[in-house]
């Protein structure tokens, strides 16, 4: 039997512990891989998660199902992320619009072809790091859009509820998140390129 | 970028790539990528790059992660109830 939202939040909101598990079944690998890309550790990735669901168990009854369950929960589980890396022993470095041009636009400076190098190339556990870390090192604003529409697959709307921007911001955002990890990666594709006399 | 034409088409490129832009919009940035090499590669970059996250493995949550979440919230009982 398929269950609908509406279903599953009354259960949830009379405290069914059944109801609870199936919630967690359904939503705690996405909130815990949001808050892995969010945080500078397993183990704050780990504290978010926590705090993700005890927010929500102690907020259910609040809730009133104008997102969805997992558009709130993604919500609660970013605010988490945020209030820690704000922390004052956390670290705050922030890269952010290191790679802007005056008016905050990004310029593609990378322009080297590395989009047809063999699929073998891009299909390596360091490639595959290599695409995390970038996504690591874009700035909270572009990252936390980008994390929710390109890698959970929220559509904007839910990527704009969920982190309380417009869809338009989102859309501007996903774009500038995509081609700041172009000019991120672009560099490491090109070495692989190059060593491997693939000269485009 | 050499030009303020790419510039100007630059903040399009996911509409197109995302196959949202309008015609009018499409007809002008691949008028221009007949031209410019230099928009040929950060399209076919910015594509490919777009194309590596869809296939990005989403990461695990290892078990005794996920073990303590279900303590955290006195749902023991139901960590394993998968497997039985
Ligand atoms: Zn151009």
């Amino acid at each position: 039997m398929i269950e609908t939202e509406a279903e599953l939040l009354t259960r949830l909101q009379t405290n069914d512990k059944v109801a609870w598990a199936d919630f967690l079944d359904l939503h705690s690998p996405h909130v815990y891989a949001l808050a892995l890309r969010l945080m500078k550790s397993e183990a704050d990735a780990e504290d978010v998660l926590q705090e993700t669901f005890a927010s929500a168990y102690k907020a259910i009854n609040s809730f009133e199902g104008r997102s969805k369950l997992g558009t709130w929960l993604y919500r609660i589980a970013y605010n988490a992320a945020m209030m820690r890396l704000r922390r004052p022993d956390a670290e705050t470095v922030s890269i952010e619009d290191t790679m802007m041009a005056e008016d905050g636009r990004l310029i593609p400076k990378q322009l080297f072809d590395w989009c047809c190098l063999p699929e073998k190339e891009f299909e390596t556990d360091e490639v595959t790091d290599k695409l995390e870390q970038a996504v690591r090192d874009l700035p909270d604003k572009y990252k936390s859009v980008f994390i929710l529409r390109e890698l959970e697959g929220l559509s904007t709307r839910e990527t704009a509820v969920a982190l309380n921007l417009t869809e338009g911001a989102a859309k501007v955002r996903l774009h500038r998140a995509r081609l700041h990890l172009r000019e991120q990666l672009s560099p490491y594709f090109t070495d692989l390129a190059e060593q491997g006399g693939y000269n485009a | 970028m050499p030009n303020d034409k790419c510039e100007h088409l630059l903040d399009d490129l996911s509409f197109y790539l995302d196959g949202k832009a309008s015609e009018a919009v499409c007809a002008e940035i691949e008028r221009h990528l007949e031209t410019c090499q230099d928009c040929r590669v950060v399209v076919d970059t910015l594509n490919k790059t777009i194309l590596l996250y869809r296939d990005l493995p989403q990461p695990s949550l290892p078990d005794d992660v996920r073990s303590r979440l279900y303590q955290s919230l006195n749902l023991d009982e139901f960590v394993n109830r998968a497997d039985s």
